[in-house]
């Protein structure tokens, strides 16, 4: 030790507070450390491990940030465009509006399925949150929250609750009772408090956990029985507005997207989180999973949607054009993942060959923003919420299996 | 001049800490984009025949389906 490390006395600007004091240089394994004695004790309290200075962080996080593009980089052999081009192209598609549904009295912000594949819960900016019957579009319950702009709203997997918040800074759970008179607000909940606004919420696999996401830039995982905070997670610099659990079958992960232009991967048990996309030029406004669990898409306020490999680390899609304009703010993919369905500010939803990357369809009818939109838990609709105050259910309109051409050869589905 | 110092000593922190999650990062397993392009095109395929949005449903199997109105003879 002795030998490695030997005092000098000098004056000078310190490398930690930059005043000019007289300095301790010490030399840490050969790197020399210029501060005063003051930074020196503090250096000494943070417990730093050898070595370490501002300086070698800096440095250490630059060549880490260099190594993970050039990783990145050397694995990047091909475009996914260009292995799509072996795939069958797909038809014309023909999108039916099979319900509208109509009673919010102000902009519908988020929509939800219920697993039986009929039921809908949707949430508004005047506070309402509606249960509807999507086949028979009759309004199974109505509750109104104490709050305005209700900006999440999920169903729990069992059917038989609901959860929802938005300014109040809160998720809060209703369970639904049978009967249609009773008073929901009377059992409401209080599971998640946040210090900013709740942008998204979501069951985990059964009714007992909740995930939310949140203004204050951190997403947390709760106890819905006891309100207790399981995990949270940081790492967004600013207000995470999105998030979507991993399908069951490929573990415990989740994606988040925020006003900080990254999507973050988290393990759910730990925290941590595992990998980190910021190829977006603005907010990101909504992340969902790629069916198989391996890939997510995004929809982002700089008008792009863009497709992430888990496993490649990297951007592999970007869905968008020059004549699209306005944000996207909700996706969802078809139940294969072959379609990419993505509602905008400009009113309207495109259709995207999630493979290809060229947009198969428009779909116009609302009018106002698309804010909301989600596919059927057994993929046979999709519906949209919109700020024209109504959401609308939508089908392929061919009424039996379409043609898929395979180069030539007509293949009948 | 206690609070500057104070304020690198944070921006220490903070370092440390984008190294530590730079280092988690760089850490992962990947695969390349080839694969992972032929394992996303073999589950459309694979799962596109099931999709009720890309190949449309039969009627009388489609919940959504408006009913044609009988009429009463």
């Amino acid at each position: 030790m002795c030998d490695q490390t030997f005092l000098a006395i000098t004056f000078g600007p310190c490398d930690s507070c930059s005043e000019n004091r007289p300095l301790m240089n010490l030399y840490i394994k050969t790197e020399p450390i210029n501060y005063c004695s003051l930074c020196m004790e503090i250096m000494a309290c943070q417990g730093l491990a050898s070595g370490e200075t501002l300086k070698s962080l800096k440095a250490e996080s630059e060549t880490l940030r260099k190594k993970l593009e050039e990783e990145r980089k050397k694995l990047h052999d091909v475009e996914l465009e260009k292995v799509a081009e072996k795939a069958e192209a797909l038809g014309e598609l023909n999108m039916k509006t099979r319900r509208t549904l109509k009673g919010h009295g102000n902009k519908v912000l988020c929509m939800d399925w219920c697993k039986d594949k009929r039921r809908i819960v949707s949430s508004s900016q005047d506070g309402k949150v509606i249960v509807w019957d999507a086949f028979t579009t009759n309004k199974e319950h109505a509750v109104t929250m104490p709050t305005t702009w209700v900006m999440a709203c999920a169903y729990a997997p069992s059917g038989c609750a609901i959860a929802c918040g938005g300014l109040d800074n809160k998720c809060s759970v209703y369970p639904l009772s049978l009967d249609k008179d009773e008073n929901l607000a009377a059992k409401k909940k209080s599971v998640a408090m946040h210090t900013n606004y709740l942008s998204g919420c979501t069951f985990t696999n059964s009714d007992m956990q909740i995930l939310t996401s949140s203004g204050d830039g951190t997403s947390a995982l709760w106890d819905v029985e006891s309100g207790q905070l399981l995990q949270s997670f940081h790492g967004h610099s600013a207000d995470v507005l999105t998030l979507d659990l991993a399908p069951s079958e490929t573990g415990n992960t989740f994606v988040s997207g925020g006003s900080d232009k990254k999507a973050n991967v988290w393990d759910l048990r730990s925290g941590q989180n595992v990998q980190s996309f910021d190829t977006h030029d603005s907010d990101i406004n909504c992340v969902k999973y790629y069916p198989s669990g391996d890939a997510f898409a995004s929809a982002s306020d700089d008008s792009t949607c863009r497709l992430f490999d888990l496993r490649a680390d990297r951007e592999v899609s970007i869905y968008s054009k020059d004549s699209i304009m306005f944000g996207a703010a909700s996706v969802d993919f078809s139940l294969s993942g072959r379609l990419l369905f993505a509602g905008y500010n400009d009113y309207t939803i495109n259709v995207w060959d999630v493979l290809k990357g060229t947009r198969v369809a428009i779909l116009f009818g609302h009018e106002n923003r698309v804010s909301s939109l989600r596919v059927s838990p057994d993929g046979t609709a999709f519906c949209s919420g919109s700020w024209d105050n109504t959401l609308r259910v939508r089908q392929e309109g061919r009424g039996v299996g379409r043609e898929l051409k395979q180069g030539g050869t007509t293949l009948y589905g | 001049m206690l609070i500057h110092s104070m304020q690198s000593s944070s921006n220490t922190a903070r370092a440390r800490r984008a190294v530590q999650q730079l280092r988690i990062e760089a850490s992962i397993e990947r695969i390349k984009v080839s694969k992972a392009s032929a394992d996303l095109m073999h589950y459309c395929g694979e799962q596109g025949k099931y999709d009720p949005l890309l190949m449309g449903i039969p009627a009388s199997e489609n919940p959504f389906k408006d009913k044609k109105p009988c009429t009463i003879l």
